[in-house]
């Protein structure tokens, strides 16, 4: 069976969550020794396609022609069209941002059923039968998909890269579709340059309300810049404004999944649990010996963050001297 | 401009989830119902469009795909200020269905703006505002954190990674909702529960429909091991296991 694999680009670059996308639907591919065609939309340069091929994705689309700001209407015809290209049966996105938006656009198009937010590979492909998370992550669900072909968008960070040192051929790709389907206005554009995304990170270090002032957060920032670790907070301490909105993870905010996920002086409320508790290692330093935090998490201090902070920062520093 | 939200009728987001004795459904005995929070901010949101008179907005209707026991949802989003509600009459399918539902509710309704949530806080679909903006063949942003009217036109800011931008696009179209859209979801006062009574809240049948997914099995994740706890004194302990029995560090 084949499967066909939107890697988004960021200006040009590829992401770790492009590779996962790629080995995942190279895993798929494998059960039932069909091969991957990876598609790009956008400026993308040879080299940076052709890493594409190291994760098991035989042939690369390059839609090279279409403009990068993101349309939903226009991108889902691009890929409705290399979809046709390719016969594939299999539509394999990420469920980040522009796959949520684009994934269920495709879903009509293609009549293709939708598993959103699938942790782990298929454990049938004919039919299409995958788990997937629901309750935020209070529990696990298997979809089965009963159209023909089928779209899974996958968690971040929840498959593992696998490098299969293949190489892929590179095509240009003409969709045939007229820009002017696209009735996005794009009227500014507001970005943080050289930042360390959350939701790319591999290390988070986080505050809540327990912290007690945003004027606190200097040695949570300096643990955060020695470890190479991206910050997040609780829902109460963006809505009070004490750190920046993009911070908040949770139910409503970001979800995540990084390696280690530290957690200085938050509850560990249920709606915070969902957007951190895929994380591989969480570390929880509270005051309350009673905090739900400490069920969820691996390793724990009872004891005052604003104490701990600065021990933590010395014992790291001390140990990354050695 | 006529304002639709689409409201998806949810458990309490701190209900325990159980399921069936053979584990092919959820088992929603003793649940509060609420309204899902991204679809209450939605709702919040046009509220305060509406109420600034410089936006030209007539009506904000409410509607939900479910049976019966989706109403006193509903009846709160009236009470929270929506104009009337529409309730299309079906067990909910997949999200498919849902979405099939809905483009015929949008058909028969000459909405200028649609508003959906991110997901269901229940089964997490992301899936039921872009199928439908697919259905009517429209326009749809998705992580819209905020919304304004100019004239006209609706401004929409999105987030992107690392940032934002601020787009347009023609009426109508389909806004799909996340956090910022409002800063907290509107509570009914007294006055607006008296008034949601006598709103009007109509019940249409389902149109034929199909569903492209299903669910087969429900399961709770493996409980995990104790937390290891290190003594606030011994913090070079764990600075230890994070290295070298984790190895995260
Ligand atoms: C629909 C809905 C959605 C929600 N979505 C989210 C979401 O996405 N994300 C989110 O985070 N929340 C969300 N919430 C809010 C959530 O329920 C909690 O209120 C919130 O997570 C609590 O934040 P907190 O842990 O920072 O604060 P608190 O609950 O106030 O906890 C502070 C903690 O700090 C500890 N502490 C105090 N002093 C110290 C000290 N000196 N050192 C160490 N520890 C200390 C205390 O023991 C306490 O455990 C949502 C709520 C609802 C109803
Ligand atoms: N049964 C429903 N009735 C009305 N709107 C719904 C329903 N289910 C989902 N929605 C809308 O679609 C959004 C995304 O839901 P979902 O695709 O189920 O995650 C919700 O926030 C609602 O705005």
């Amino acid at each position: 069976m084949s499967v066909l694999v939107y890697t988004e680009n960021w200006d040009g670059r590829f992401k770790k969550l492009s590779y996962e996308l790629v080995s995942y639907a190279s895993g798929i591919a494998g059960m039932t020794g069909g091969s991957v065609t990876a598609l790009s939309i956008g400026n993308v340069g040879r080299d940076e396609l052709s890493t594409l091929g190291s994760y098991g994705a035989t042939n690369v689309l390059s839609a090279e022609t279409v403009p990068s700001g993101l349309d939903n209407q226009l991108y889902t015809q691009v890929i409705a069209a290399a979809m046709e290209k390719t016969g594939a049966k299999v539509l394999v996105m990420a469920n980040n941002n522009s796959g949520k938006a684009i994934a269920p656009r495709l879903s009509v198009r293609l009549k293709a059923g939708l598993a959103s937010g699938v942790t782990a590979l298929p454990e049938s492909v004919d039919p299409v039968i995958v788990q997937k998370k629901v309750f935020s992550g209070k529990a696990y669900a298997k979809v089965k998909i009963l159209s023909d072909s089928a779209i899974l968008t996958l968690s971040q960070n929840s498959f593992e890269i696998r490098e299969t040192g293949g190489s892929a051929a590179i095509e240009a790709f003409d969709p045939g579709v007229d820009a002017s389907v696209a009735k996005t206005n794009i009227r500014d554009v507001q970005k943080q340059e050289g930042k360390l995304l959350l939701t790319d990170a591999e290390l988070v270090v986080s505050g809540g309300r327990g912290m007690k002032s945003p004027d606190n957060w200097g040695p949570l920032e300096e643990l955060a810049g020695i470890l190479g670790a991206a910050t997040a907070c609780s829902r109460p301490v963006s809505d009070e404004g004490w750190r920046p909105h993009e911070e908040h993870t949770g139910q409503t905010g970001k979800i995540i999944a990084p390696n280690l996920y530290m957690a200085f002086g938050i509850s560990g409320a249920i709606q915070h649990l969902a957007g951190v508790s895929a994380s591989k290692c969480i570390v929880a330093v509270n005051t309350d010996k009673d905090a739900p935090i400490f069920e969820a998490a691996d390793y724990g201090i009872v004891g005052d963050a604003h104490k701990v902070l600065p021990e933590l920062i010395a014992e790291i520093k001390a140990a990354r001297a050695q | 401009m006529r304002i639709l939200v689409c409201i998806s009728n949810v458990p309490d987001t701190t209900t325990r989830v159980k399921f069936s004795s053979d584990n092919t459904s959820v088992d929603n005995s003793g649940v509060q119902w609420i309204i899902n929070p991204w679809d209450e901010l939605a709702l919040t949101r046009a509220m305060e469009l509406k109420e600034d008179s410089s936006n030209a907005i007539s009506t904000v209707t409410v509607a939900t795909v479910g049976p019966a026991t989706a109403d006193p949802t509903l009846r709160k989003a009236l009470a929270i200020g929506a104009d009337d509600a529409i309730r299309v009459e079906s067990e909910t399918g997949d999200a498919y269905q849902v979405a099939t539902q809905l483009a015929a509710v949008c058909k028969s309704g000459d909405f200028d703006v649609v508003l959906c949530g991110i997901e269901s806080s229940d089964y997490n679909g992301s899936a039921v505002g872009g199928m439908l903006s697919e259905i009517l063949d429209i326009p749809s942003v998705s992580a819209v954190s905020g919304l304004k009217a100019e004239g006209e036109e609706v401004i929409i800011s999105r987030d992107i990674d690392g940032g934002r931008e601020e787009v347009s696009v023609p009426l109508p179209f389909v806004a799909i909702v996340q956090k910022g859209i409002a800063k907290e979801p509107r509570i009914a006062a007294m006055r607006g529960i008296m008034m949601a009574r006598k709103k009007p809240l109509q019940v249409v049948p389902a149109v034929e429909s199909e569903t492209l997914t299903g669910y087969l099995e429900f399961a709770l994740p493996q409980a995990k091991a104790p937390c290891k706890m290190v003594d606030a004194d011994h913090v070079k302990e764990l600075v230890g296991l994070l290295q070298n029995e984790a190895k995260v560090l």
